[in-house]
């Protein structure tokens, strides 16, 4: 990690986590990603199954355990969720 | 008070607390359990997944939103993960209050709430061994709808 550069840990549940292959992982916040919306797309960056889902609709996201929308700011230390439509009862 | 576990909960229990308060007059409760079949196929076990943290919050401001809306003596709700064999059970909601209408409303809210805000995800798996995520029904969502605008 270099100095100054902020880390966010990223979750996958469900569906999510087995199609990605992994439960969490942390990401640096590089002066690409601003936003939900800017970590989208790196991620998207990393292949066809990637940039599938993280397009997709239905693909959720939470913000340090908060519903977010794609114009929410990610800074240094915040926890994203990513899943789909919940399904429990 | 609500809770998420992996153990099963007794419903005579669960119902004995909720009978402890004065001016009670009606007691509603919802067990949910997880269907032999579904759409066809015999189903063999439910695993249900969930957010810690987000989970409990999640379910918390379903509870919080049943009490501002009705007059409730009590709330209870039971929530289990992990691997569930069909035929067990996995919902409990149980709710008092001084009338019926406030008890049957509330019940009905909490899992209707429950089955679209709250962080939890099922892997339904077949006799044959087959495992598939279950998506979210539009009947759920239609039906959570309705209470936002009543």
């Amino acid at each position: 990690m270099v100095t100054g550069e902020g880390m966010i840990r990223i979750l996958y549940f469900a569906q999510l986590r087995e199609m990605f292959n992994r439960e969490q992982e942390n990401v640096s916040l590089t002066e690409s990603i601003t936003t939900l919306a800017d970590l989208r797309r790196v991620l998207g960056e990393r292949g066809t199954r990637w940039i599938t889902l993280m397009q997709n609709n239905k693909t959720l996201a939470a913000v340090n355990q908060q519903l977010a929308g794609d114009d929410c700011v990610l800074r240094a230390g915040d926890e994203v969720a990513f899943f789909q439509p919940v399904t429990g009862g | 008070m609500n809770r998420i576990q992996q153990n099963d909960f007794n419903v005579a229990g669960e119902y004995a607390r909720l009978e402890q308060q004065d001016n009670t007059g009606a007691i509603v409760t919802f067990t949910g359990l997880v269907r032999t079949e579904d759409d066809g196929e015999a189903v063999a076990s439910l695993t249900l997944e969930h957010y810690p943290g987000m989970t409990e919050k999640t379910l918390q401001a379903v509870e919080d939103e049943a009490c501002s809306r009705w007059p409730l003596n009590q709330v209870c709700i039971i929530h289990r993960v992990g691997n569930l064999k069909a035929g067990e059970q996995i919902v409990f909601i149980g709710v008092s209050s001084a009338h019926r209408a406030a008890a049957f409303a509330a019940c009905e809210f909490i899992i209707d709430s429950l089955k679209t805000n709250v962080m939890l995800w099922k892997k339904q798996t077949d006799v044959a061994g087959v495992s598939k995520w279950l998506t979210q029904k539009a009947e759920d969502v239609e039906k959570n709808a309705r209470w936002k605008t009543e």
